[in-house]
Parts: C-alpha cells; structure tokens; sequence
C-alpha cells in the first residue's frame, strides 16, 4: 500500500480494505488453518483417517506430559492393549492434534512382527491441546485414546 | 608519622584487597538439569533418546577425518581413542595457554590445534563441526569434576568474570547474581530459576531445536535482561565461562545436557 | 546422509521382543516459519522412515512437520532369524539416509 495520506487525517475505507486483504493474503494459509484448529480440526482429521468406520475408546494409552516445558519437542509414548498377532494385531497408529497448523502429526505402522503394539516419539504442539491417537486394526476397527497437554513458553521469549 | 594513622591505613588497605578477592559460591552447588522439567531431565538421562548425542556422533567421526593443509586429524596426534585421549582435558577449561597468554574455552583450544597443527581455518561458534568436536571433548570427562585454575594469569580473567557477573547490566538493569544467586528456585514465568551452572554444556536446547554452544547461552542471557548482545569470544563472556566453571565447585560435567 | 544413533542389541534369543530405538539429526523445517524479513521458510522433513529386517518391513512412519526436529522413534521387533536390520530415512528432496545393523539370532 503505497498511499501517502497526512498523519492525522482519518482513515478511509479503501485503505483499510486493501490493508486487511493484503493482511490476510500474507497471513491466509495460517488463517485457513487457524479457522479450523480446535474440535473441528479434530473431528475432520478423525473422519478423514477412520472413512465412516467404527471407532471405540480404550485400548489405547497415549502418555504425553500434562504440562510440557517447550513445545518444541515433547516425548510421547502410544501403548495399544493388542496380542499383535497375526488374527489381530495393531495395522497402524495415527496421531492427530488439536490445535497445530496440520492434524497429522505422525503415523506409526507396524504388524504382528512387532510383538507388541507400543511406540515412542517426540512431537511438537503448537500450543495448549488435546491430542488424539487412533489404532487401526487389523479387521478395519479403530480403536482411540486422547491427551491434554499445557504447553508452556519459555521464560525469554526469542530466545536466542 | 602517627601509628594511628598507619594502622587505620594498612586496615583500609587490606578490606579493599580481600573484599576484591572476596566471592563466594553457592553451596551447595546444583547442576543445571535440577531446574528442569522432569521430562526433560529424563531426556537427558536417555543415552538413546538425548538429542545432544547426535552431535556426539558427528563428532566421533570428525576425529579421524583429516583436515587441513597438513592433512592431519585429531586422531593422527592423539590417537584413535579418544575418549581415553581425551578424557580429563575438558575439567582444565577455561585455562590461559602459556605461550600467548589468551585465555582459551574447549573451543578456543580446538581452533588452535586447527590453525597451528591441522592447518585448518579457524570454526566459527555454532558451526555443526566445532559443535560436535566441543562434544566429543566435554563427553569424554563426563562425570569428572573440574580442576581449573583461577590464580596467577588466570586471576585477571576470574576477576573480570566476577565483575561481569555482579554488576548491573541492559534495559532491565540486573546482574546475574540477583537472580542466580539472590533467588534460586523461585519461577520467572515458567520456568524454575537456576543457579546458572554450565555443567550440562554444550546443551542440546529445546528452544532452539539444537544444540549449542555455552556462549551462544551466554549471548541469550545479554539478551534477557536486554544489554548489548556481545560477540562470540568477547572477553568478558570468556572470563564469565571461568567464573562460571568456578562457581560449579565440584560439580562433575555432564554435557551433552538438554535445556528448555 | 545425516549423522545418526541406533540403540540396538547385537544378539537376542530366538522370540524375544527387541527395543531398538533411533534418532537422526534433521532439523524438520516446518514450512510455517518466515525468516527475518518475512519470506516464507520452505518445508524440508525427513517425510519417511521405514525399517526391513531380512529384507521384510517390519516398522514404517510417516512424518508430517509435527514431528520434533531431530526425530526420535522407538519400536519393538521379535528376534526371529540372524540378520540384517536396516534402517532408511528419506527427506522431502527424495535423499536416502541408510544404516544397517547386524543382529545374531541365538
């Protein structure tokens, strides 16, 4: 915006217009994201993983701090209450979050040569959420467990 | 010339010198992980998980690789041990070297072994490779409490580093001693305030995504209480390091540490 | 090829769950950040993972930007036949980092 107006004379329409459009293209794929992030972030990323099949809570224990000291990295561990054999076994672990610019934040597949169905990451959260994990069986089911996590900021911010 | 007048001199004279020589430590001392989160002291903890190992990593294969217009590695004058090669060497440090009479930290003294013996230009701070050397070398006295020396040509450093350390500096007008002396355990913000120990570094640190160097921290630090962010290797953050190893007492190195 | 470290043991007993657990160094570019005058960053993550023991997949991820920088994963396998265990990780520009180990089956 190129405009030169004097200091103090009121604002116009047209300014303010093309200033909030070119704020918004600057800022649009955030705002696209922002719009959405909270439960309907989650229900979307959910029905995109499960198509319309059944989702149960349980069997599936995702241990995230309660309150994380930088949301940079975050140690997470999924456990699924599965004998991950070859009949019935975990096929693949989603995680979905709340509140980052994207749901997806990591997929974990494994089979019945895994042993057992248990991972561990480290994941990043944008900010204070909930996090979902979902288990996609081996007979199409999905199983689910979820977590609140503060994050918290650091001290100094830009910290060097 | 009155008695009187002598002795109330020498009297005088003697407070000035031993309150200039006269600092004390924190006893006793804590490392730095005690004021982290517990997840993050567990990170720290797993030597299959701490981030700060992969620096170590790149580091271990640095040391055998040659480098130079003298085509020399670590490894071609110390050995291929290194942690054997190594080990103790970083509880010297800081320490002024002899022949210039400079004061050199873990990577001063591998840039000099780069420009004098490798014929390697000298690493800038933060460069992924002085990164991963710093590590290896501070690793290898993991456990290992410091033996550095703060009389004869150090003092001069150590008494600069101790005036860095509790004057008053930057837009917030606070020495660090009024927080990581004066207020240990209390909470600025989130975060638990520490004694501002360097045991754990070089520190793999959260914020950054990264691991890093202890005056990259140090620069940080200028920037919290918002003072004039010096540059890399500026004497006074080189005098604060020996200050800093000072303060640590017997406190054994632990690097590569994680931080917030 | 990006510095890596495996935690892996070198044998097991036949049917025994093993841990191996890795990290890579990688500083995941989420591609939501913006430099000093306001350019967009451009995403550069390692996007794959996948681990073959005797030539079968045994654990695969798939990473998006919320993974931390330097990704860490740990999973379990059954020690079944002395073999190799290779591990590959492939970045957004199709580069492969590729370690093996060796595991004797007893």
């Amino acid at each position: 915006m190129t405009t030169k107006q004097h200091p103090l004379r009121p604002l116009t329409r047209r300014p303010v217009l093309a200033g909030l459009a070119s704020l918004a293209a600057l800022s649009g794929v955030r705002l696209a994201h922002a719009a959405d992030s909270g439960p309907e972030q989650l229900a979307r990323g959910i029905a995109e993983i499960t198509k319309g099949a059944t989702v149960l809570p349980g069997r599936v224990k995702l241990e995230l701090p309660e309150l994380a000291e930088n949301g940079n990295s975050v140690s997470m561990t999924i456990v699924v209450e599965s004998p991950q054999s070859a009949a019935d076994h975990v096929r693949t672990i989603h995680v979905i979050s709340e509140k980052n610019p994207i749901a997806d934040v990591v997929k974990f597949h494994i089979g019945p040569r895994a042993g057992r169905a248990r991972v561990q990451s480290s994941i990043r959260l944008a900010d204070t959420q909930r996090v979902v994990a979902l288990a996609e069986m081996s007979d199409g089911r999905f199983w689910s467990g979820e977590a609140s996590v503060i994050v918290a900021l650091a001290a100094c911010i830009d910290a060097g | 010339m009155r008695w009187s007048v002598i002795f109330s001199a020498a009297v005088l004279v003697l407070c000035v010198v031993s309150a200039r020589g006269q600092t004390t430590r924190p006893e006793p001392p804590r490392p730095g992980r005690e004021f982290q989160s517990a997840e993050t002291r567990r990170l720290e903890a797993d030597e299959a998980a701490n981030p700060g190992l992969l620096w170590l990593e790149q580091g271990k294969s640095l040391w055998s690789k040659p480098e130079g217009t003298a085509a020399k590695s670590c490894a071609g004058c110390h050995g291929g041990d290194v942690a054997g090669a190594m080990q103790g060497v970083a509880t010297r440090y800081p320490a002024v070297d002899p022949a210039s009479g400079r004061l050199l930290n873990i990577e001063g003294r591998i840039n000099q072994c780069r420009t004098e013996r490798q014929g390697a230009p000298k690493l800038p701070y933060e460069h992924a490779s002085l990164l991963a050397l710093t590590t290896l070398v501070t690793h290898a006295s993991r456990g290992l409490p410091r033996a550095i020396r703060i009389d004869g040509p150090a003092r001069p450093f150590f008494d600069l580093g101790h005036r860095f350390y509790v004057e008053r500096q930057g837009q917030l007008n606070v020495a660090c001693a009024q927080c990581h002396d004066a207020i240990v355990g209390k909470r600025l913000r989130g975060d638990t305030i520490s004694q501002g120990q360097t045991d754990g570094w070089p520190a793999y640190r959260l914020e950054w995504q990264s691991l890093g160097s202890l005056q990259r921290r140090l620069r940080a630090c200028s920037l919290g209480v918002r003072a004039e962010i010096l540059d890399f290797d500026a004497p006074e953050y080189l005098a604060l390091e020996l200050y800093l190893a000072w303060r640590g007492g017997e406190l054994p190195l632990s690097a590569p540490g994680v931080r917030r | 090829m990006a510095t890596t470290r495996i935690v892996v043991p070198a044998t097991a007993k036949k049917g025994q769950i093993i841990e191996i657990k890795t990290l890579v160094q990688h500083p995941m570019i989420t591609g939501h950040g913006r430099d000093n005058v306001g350019k967009p960053i451009p995403r550069d993550i390692i996007n794959a993972f996948v681990v073959t023991y005797g030539g079968e997949k045994v654990f695969r991820a798939d990473l998006f930007p919320g993974v931390a920088a330097n990704p860490f994963f740990a999973f379990s396998t059954i020690a079944t036949v002395t073999g190799e265990i290779v591990f590959t990780w492939t970045d957004d520009q199709g580069v492969e980092t590729v370690e093996k180990r060796q595991l004797t089956v007893i």
